[in-house]
């Protein structure tokens, strides 16, 4: 990593998908590799269906918690149409990472707007290098579907210069014992996904 | 050791490593963790005070009595609370006492945007703005000892982006608590009548003299010179976006932004050519740096209104008017916080639209019903500002106003500030309904205990307040409990009560969907039949997340156009929806 760069990940979704629990889990494996860590939330209102992001930003010394418009590496969306809403923080040759479950507004919920059609190939159009697989249904597999997250997060270590047994480590700090086995069969597959 | 702290977080570990062991707070975002936090360390005392006034008095008892004391709300809470701390500034506080402020730049969750900065000029307390988690945790402690030093409040603000970034921490070994509580009796410094306020009056100014000596060698004032042609004035959270887009002008970084460092601000324009002011809201500093006659830039290129952003501070300083652009140019469907499925707020206001009635309404989960297709209310001030609102807008339409007029108000949000104003209700004889909607939490800011749930912060039971019993005390005779996901039940009593003359109560009774103690047990998810569904679109009057209407599923011998389709994963089965069809096609 150049001496003073500072990358940025955004992390999109609705209320309620573990968007910052995973972001969190990102940052502690950033910290664990010993550089600096900054991320900012918005919640409050985030039980209620609205949409959540964060943003995380690491590098040797990081000032601000939140990018950049046009400067973020690398997005994870954690709902299909999310991944357009942010799009303008995205620097020209971002990756994208994006869960293909689609959860609809309440304007889509009332038949009075369309759900946005072909938004994979748009943004595979428009950006360099785009992932993307239904999260739930590797949760589901893995044995809980409230691990989409983590099945994200393993997609976004691909993208990361951290070491797996650090990833390891976080994520069996993360959560209670019993649903650590879950979670890590989950971010494997994310992995490979 | 370090960790991963959000700026809450570390305000409430900066208070207990100070030795800080007492403090109150109401919840409001985004202060909230601060106390929920604290309030898990050993040997501590935190209370959730049924508002923030009374949270201020509590804290102020405890100064007196000799200790550190911690007081927490959001800005708006400062509101509440303004009238005890003008005068606490007055008398002094014995121990320590410092009041933490959060602000919230681009209203994220709040009413309203106001900079509370301007609290501490108008009441002459010192207020310290720290820009992360970090600094977070060492201002408060420099608050409490500065707090000690003295013998003022002092304000710490945060802003939404302290309080709910995450930053690395380094923690420290937490002081020892020393027991210094005991009585002191100093009736000419603690009983502010005329007299004796005259007399605090002055020594409020010499106090602010002293501190004005002192903030020229605050540490936290930092002066960082490495180009001579551009330097920065910023504090808090803007600090941290300059720094990311200009690391190479020279910065004078505020860590105290009341009241400021005149020399060494003089110092620093000596230093400098030009000078920018980089704020959020208000011009608090600029101002005050243009009346020392020091020429800066500010509010003429930077943004009066909502929070900034690296990508804000940059183009205005580089005059760019157009900024990142997203390459997808359609619209997309707003995403707006909405009522949880199952909750008991939708019911109640399902029934009470059919009425077309005037609502004022209040702030908490329930606000959220004013958009379409519920549009629950018609008006929404500040936190119990509904009953007074009703009451006044019942008198001034007289007979036109009979039966048409509602204040709605949560439980949390009526036993915060809605007594009163209940009291006056039937005290001035209103024709006004109010209705409570009672969900056994405060469940906007996430499920905080209050004087109705039986609980404190502290996870102790408590004596839980019979709203039934307060409600008749206050002098309402007209008062029904009602069970909102209960349809008929609720409009009928909705349809009574506005019908009486004098005041009205109802308490519309039901835990929130989300809260966990209720143990309320999952029942099945409610599906739509398409063999009976119309297609009428009724089941959405209601907004529920689950519920969805797809075109083009059409039936012989129906007009219908499409069908409603209830999400399984999402439905609660509480069976709103089942008593608002008309064709009984979902169950
Ligand atoms: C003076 C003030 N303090 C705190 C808040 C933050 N706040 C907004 S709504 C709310 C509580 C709502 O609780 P309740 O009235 O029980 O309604 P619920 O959300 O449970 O439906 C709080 C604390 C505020 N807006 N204003």
């Amino acid at each position: 990593m150049v001496d003073n760069e500072v990358k940025s990940i955004l992390l999109a979704g609705v209320g309620g998908q573990g968007i910052l629990r995973a972001s969190d889990i990102i940052c502690e494996a950033i910290m664990e590799a010993g550089l600096d860590v900054k991320k900012s939330e918005v919640h409050g209102m985030a039980q209620r269906g609205g949409c959540v992001t964060s943003h995380v930003r690491y590098g040797r010394k990081v000032y601000s918690p939140l990018a950049e418009p046009g400067s973020i590496q690398t997005l994870i969306s954690f709902e299909k149409m999310e991944a357009l809403r942010y799009l303008k923080f995205l620097r020209k040759d971002a990756a994208i990472i994006v869960n293909t479950e689609e959860i609809y507004p309440p304007a889509v919920n009332m038949g009075d707007a369309p759900y946005p059609e072909d938004t994979i190939s748009f943004l595979k159009k428009h950006y360099g290098k785009v992932i993307s697989f239904n999260a739930a249904e590797f949760a589901q597999k893995a044995g809980n579907i409230k691990t989409a997250n983590v099945v994200l997060l393993g997609a976004a270590s691909n993208l990361m210069d951290i070491d797996q047994s650090i990833w390891q480590n976080v994520i069996k700090n993360s959560f209670p014992e019993k649903l650590v086995k879950i979670n890590l069969d989950a971010f494997q597959m994310g992995i490979d996904a | 050791m370090k960790v991963l702290m959000s700026g809450n977080e570390a305000i409430a570990r900066g208070a207990y490593e100070a030795g800080v062991r007492f403090a109150a707070a109401y919840p409001g975002t985004p202060s909230t963790e601060i106390l929920e936090e604290f309030s898990k360390y050993d040997g501590v005392y935190a209370e959730w005070s049924p508002n923030e006034k009374v949270a201020v008095e509590v804290t102020i008892g405890a100064a007196l009595a000799g200790e550190k004391a911690l007081a927490v709300m959001k800005h708006v809470g400062v509101n509440v609370a303004a009238d005890p701390i003008f005068t606490v500034s007055y008398t002094g506080i014995n121990g320590a006492l410092v009041i933490v402020s959060a602000d919230d730049p681009s209203l994220h969750s709040s009413q309203n945007e106001q900079d509370n900065r301007n609290y501490a000029r108008f009441a002459k307390i010192p207020m310290l703005e720290p820009a992360d988690a970090q600094e977070a945790k060492e201002y408060i402690k420099l608050a409490f000892a500065i707090s000690e030093k003295f013998d003022t409040p002092v304000f710490l603000r945060s802003t939404t982006r302290v309080a709910h970034s995450k930053a690395v921490v380094t923690l420290t070994e937490p002081e020892k608590y020393k027991d210094k509580t005991g009585f002191t009796y100093n009736a000419e410094k603690y009983v502010m009548v005329p007299v004796n306020a005259r007399t605090q009056r002055v020594e409020v100014e010499k106090r602010q003299q002293a501190l004005k000596e002192f903030v020229e060698i605050f540490p936290e004032n930092k002066m960082e010179i490495s180009n001579p042609d551009v330097g920065i004035i910023t504090a808090g959270m803007p600090y941290n976006y300059a720094k990311e887009v200009f690391p190479n002008y020279s910065y004078l970084k505020l860590g105290m932004v009341y009241p400021l460092p005149e020399k060494l601000i003089r110092n620093f324009a000596s230093k400098v050519k030009k000078i920018y002011v980089i704020e959020e809201l208000d011009p608090f500093l600029e101002e005050q740096i243009k009346a020392m006659g020091i020429k800066v830039i500010g509010k003429e290129i930077f943004p009066y209104t909502l929070e900034f952003d690296p990508g804000i501070i940059k183009n205005a300083i580089e005059r760019n008017t157009e900024g990142a652009v997203s390459p997808y140019k359609k619209s997309l469907s707003p995403r707006p916080p909405n009522l949880c499925p199952g909750c008991p707020h939708r019911g109640l206001f399902y029934a009470l639209r059919k009425q077309k009635v005037y609502v004022h309404g209040d702030i908490g989960c329930y606000t959220l019903s004013y958009m379409k297709p519920l549009e629950g209310l018609h008006s929404c001030i500040c936190m119990g500002a509904s009953i007074g609102m009703a009451h006044g807008m019942s008198k001034a339409m007289k007979e036109k106003g009979k039966g048409k007029v509602v204040g709605v108000i949560g439980d949390s949000t009526f036993l915060h500030s809605g007594i009163t104003s209940l009291l006056n209700v039937a005290y001035n004889n209103s024709d006004a309904l109010i209705i409570i909607l009672d969900n056994s939490t405060t469940a906007m800011t996430g499920m905080q205990e209050h004087p109705g749930t039986g609980y404190t912060l502290m996870g102790k039971e408590a004596k839980k307040v019979n709203l039934k019993v307060l409600i008749s005390a206050l002098g309402i005779e007209n008062i029904k409990v009602i069970d909102p996901l209960d349809q008929k039940a609720t409009r009928s009593a909705i349809k009574e009560e506005l019908a009486k003359d004098g005041p009205s109560v109802i308490i519309a009774q039901r835990p929130c969907a989300l809260f966990k103690r209720a143990n309320i047990k999952p029942k099945p998810a409610l599906k739509v039949d398409p063999d009976k569904c119309e297609g009428c679109k009724a089941c959405l009057g209601l907004n529920c997340p689950p519920i969805s209407w797809k075109k083009g599923v059409t039936k012989e011998g129906s007009k219908r156009k499409g069908i409603s389709f209830i999400d399984e994963t999402l439905c609660n089965g509480c069976g709103l929806c089942e008593q608002v069809c008309k064709f009984g096609a979902i169950s």
